[in-house]
């Protein structure tokens, strides 16, 4: 029966050719396989695959150069966007992507991403959002949301001793270099929609030399939190999105003008 | 027609990069090698040669942005004193681990911790036992004047891509901050190479290329090892140098490095106007170091005095180069103090010959 | 012929370019040099001082702890160095804001008012051209062409219509050094 609807005229979806073969290591419901493939897809509809030189950071998705059919650097824990500025330095026409995690982009690397973003460097910076340490089982995370249990924070975590969670994005923002600077989700179909139309503004923007493009993608770890994915969707919804509220946060300037 | 020029030697490295053809310099300011991308930014390097300078937010960045540029196979390096170095590290054993090729330069100050901004060897064990985590080696140079400064500079950059491997030149703030003449090579251009391993964008119908220093299964990092240390077998079977003065009847015998070897010069050269024997030899590849010379050396002395500026760190791989065979003893000053031709001569009197 | 020099004085008075000045004349020579500074905090408003060596032979050690000539711009300077030139050597100072006078007689010790000097000249820039001319002088191992030669190097050319001024401060610093104490 499965067999005869295996038909060329039944296919209704198809994976991006810039998604290799290899299997996903990440666990079901998390948001990082989505991301990829609306970011491989962006490189493909824009016919960008042998332009393209990504970084990877440490984290969840530090295998990311297995899943992009595209060149890729494996850059250690939080230096993606120091990685990505020599990159770009010495291959300005190419496109250029980190794509990071909360640990390594708003911890350990924040000094590479606030100084890469004020440089203005023109690459694009993909930033997943989940509030959690994912590979390494489930610490807390800068963006830990005030409150919330993790490994280490297992009484939830306290502003006193551990701080508030960083808006990294709004930080960003505040800086003149970033061009284009958003925050999105991809636990639902429109906002996978809208994420990707993000994505692909980010990276053609890059021809045009204004800036960092940044794009928090707020995300979910059903592992870590200790939830089904759904429970973990709507529990994003509940509590990441009040404290992260999605939109555009910061405009081109004359996109802004219209 | 030759071009000579006075140069203190930061200066002179960083001509010596850009007439090598470098494509890219990531650096942070620091005492005593500031000179270095002072005199990159003044050069426009951009109109010059197309060369990049770009003064990072920190060493580690710094080091990093060299990652990415080398992993795309251009000619990239970095320069730091000993504190930045140590900062450095993370990103030394990455592009070691990733085999890039890069140049990093130390110009060593004393040490530990802030230590002093005056010249030290202290970085000896840093730049050739490691420095960085796992099994790794860089080729390190060490010069002796501001001229092998612009020698080693291109020469960095050529064993680096030989090897694919992070070559360090070990200067230190004598030689930096020194004057001396030096003659300069031609520019050489900068190169457009397509390397199968560099990350310059797919090429159709061929896989992806990946830079990455990570392995998931441990037999396959043990791969990754043997492949290294194979690696190293090579450099050390072929690019040891080393310099020699007066050994052919030498009954005794001095041992430094860079500066030192300069200051160790003049007193092997006092005595030898006493009358005694001595002889210097100078290792100029720190790593690999010239092991076999020391042995081969060793049947005919009475002992050996390794000068540095540290408090004893060359002179474990003397000792090891000699196995026994004849005594090996060590003088030094440090934290950025500089040792005297009389006081090394003195060493030597007491602790080799009355010893 | 190997001269080992130490230039000492305030930071301002031209001390490094002193140096700078005579290496670079000895490469126009054809000789052998090296110049090394005193660097880091202490050159921030402090003293500064810097080693010179001009040789026909290959220079082993850049660094140096005596010296066949001591030039001394300040009184701490003075206390500092005039122990580090070797017998028989020579010590010039600069005889403004001295305190106390060289006391040793194993020395030649020679003296320039070239400050009083510059102001004759209407230039105090030329303060420490004054110097180098004592000191060449009293230790001719340059010829005067080499020396234009050297400042043309050192200069940046926007500076080069000021190589004759230099070169007649030179000459004065030639003309005013007296010595004061001789072992000949």
């Amino acid at each position: 029966m499965a067999e005869n609807l295996i038909k060329p005229e039944n296919l209704v979806y198809k994976k991006s050719g810039i998604m290799t073969d290899r299997v996903l290591h990440y666990c079901p419901g998390c948001g990082h396989g989505t991301a990829h493939r609306i970011l491989a897809e962006v490189i493909e509809e824009l016919g960008i695959q042998n332009e393209t030189i990504g970084v990877a950071p440490v984290g969840c998705s530090v295998l990311a150069y297995y899943y992009f059919d595209v060149d890729m650097q494996e850059a250690a824990h939080g230096r993606a966007p120091a990685v990505a500025t020599g990159i770009k330095r010495v291959m300005p026409e190419k496109y250029v992507f980190t794509y990071q995690g909360d640990g390594d982009l708003a911890a350990i690397g924040t000094a590479e991403t606030i100084h890469a973003c004020n440089r203005g460097e023109n690459i694009l910076i993909v930033f997943v959002n989940n509030g959690i340490y994912g590979m390494t089982g489930g610490q807390m995370a800068p963006t830990t949301l005030i409150g919330m249990k993790s490994s280490t924070s297992p009484f939830g975590r306290d502003i006193k001793t551990m701080g508030s969670p960083i808006k990294m994005t709004e930080l960003v923002a505040q800086l003149p270099g970033t061009y284009y600077v958003t925050r999105q989700a991809v636990h639902k179909p429109a906002n996978v929609r809208k994420a990707k139309k993000a994505l692909k503004k980010a990276l053609e923007y890059q021809k045009l030399n204004k800036g960092t493009c940044f794009v928090e993608i707020v995300s979910n770890c059903p592992s870590n939190w200790k939830m089904t994915p759904v429970q973990s969707n709507e529990w994003m919804e509940e509590n990441m999105f009040p404290y992260y509220p999605l939109g555009d946060i910061k405009l081109p300037q004359d996109e802004n003008k219209k | 027609m030759k071009e000579l020029r006075l140069m203190k030697g930061n200066e002179a490295l960083a001509e010596a990069a850009i007439r090598a053809g470098a494509d890219a310099y990531f650096g942070y300011p620091i005492t005593p090698q500031s000179e270095v991308i002072e005199y990159l930014m003044a050069a426009r390097t951009e109109d010059r040669t197309g060369m990049i300078v770009l003064q990072a937010e920190s060493e580690i960045a710094a080091i990093n942005m060299v990652y990415g540029a080398a992993g795309c196979g251009k000619r990239a390096f970095t320069s730091s004193s000993s504190p930045g170095i140590s900062l450095k590290q993370e990103g030394i054993s990455y592009i070691a681990g990733a085999e890039l090729p890069c140049v990093i330069v130390n110009v060593v100050r004393g040490g530990p911790g802030l230590g002093t901004i005056q010249p030290s060897q202290s970085d000896y064990f840093q730049s050739v036992k490691g420095g960085g985590h796992g099994d790794y080696k860089l080729i390190v140079l060490a010069p002796a004047t501001v001229q092998e400064s612009v020698d080693y500079m291109k020469l960095a950059f050529e064993l680096a891509f030989k090897y694919r491997n992070p070559v360090m030149i070990q200067s230190d703030g004598i030689i930096g901050q020194m004057m001396e003449k030096v003659e300069l090579f031609e520019q050489m251009p900068r190169l457009e190479p397509d390397y199968e391993w560099a990350t310059t964008g797919k090429k159709p119908g061929k896989p992806s290329t990946i830079v990455t220093s990570l392995q998931l299964e441990s037999e396959e990092q043990e791969k990754v090892n043997h492949r290294l240390q194979a690696k190293y077998r090579e450099v050390e079977k072929n690019e040891v140098r080393y310099e020699q003065f007066h050994c052919e009847d030498a009954e005794y015998l001095f041992t430094a490095f860079g500066s030192s070897a300069r200051i160790t010069r003049k007193a092997m050269e006092m005595a030898r106007e006493k009358g005694i024997k001595v002889g210097l030899l100078r290792p100029q590849t720190l790593y690999p170091f010239p092991s076999k010379a020391f042995y081969d050396l060793a049947d005919q002395l009475k002992g050996i005095l390794c000068v540095e500026m540290n408090a004893g760190q060359m002179i474990e791989d003397v000792r090891l180069s000699v196995n026994g065979k004849t005594r090996v003893e060590h003088f030094g000053r440090f934290g950025g103090v500089i040792p005297n031709p009389d006081e090394i001569l003195k060493a030597f009197e007491q602790k080799i010959i009355g010893g | 012929m190997t001269e080992e020099i130490i230039i000492a004085g305030f930071g301002g008075q031209g001390v490094l370019s002193m140096g700078q000045i005579l290496c670079y004349s000895g490469v126009m020579q054809n000789l052998e040099v090296s110049w090394m500074p005193s660097y880091g905090p202490e050159m921030r408003g402090g003293t500064a001082n810097c080693t010179a060596i001009i040789s026909d032979s290959e220079i082993s050690s850049p660094v140096l702890h005596t010296f066949d000539t001591a030039i001394v711009l300040n009184q701490p300077s003075m206390d500092k160095f005039e122990d580090a030139v070797k017998p028989g050597g020579l010590l010039i100072y600069e005889s403004n804001g001295m305190i106390r006078k060289p006391r040793r007689k194993d020395i030649n010790i020679c003296v320039i008012n070239a400050y009083d000097e510059s102001i004759k000249m209407k230039n105090t820039k030329v303060f420490n051209m004054i110097v180098i001319g004592g000191f060449l002088k009293i230790k001719p191992i340059l010829d005067m062409e080499h020396v234009i030669l050297g400042l043309k190097k050192v200069l940046p050319e926007r500076y080069h219509h000021l190589i004759p001024l230099n070169e007649q401060a030179i000459r004065k610093g030639m003309d005013i050094i007296q010595t004061e104490h001789s072992l000949n």
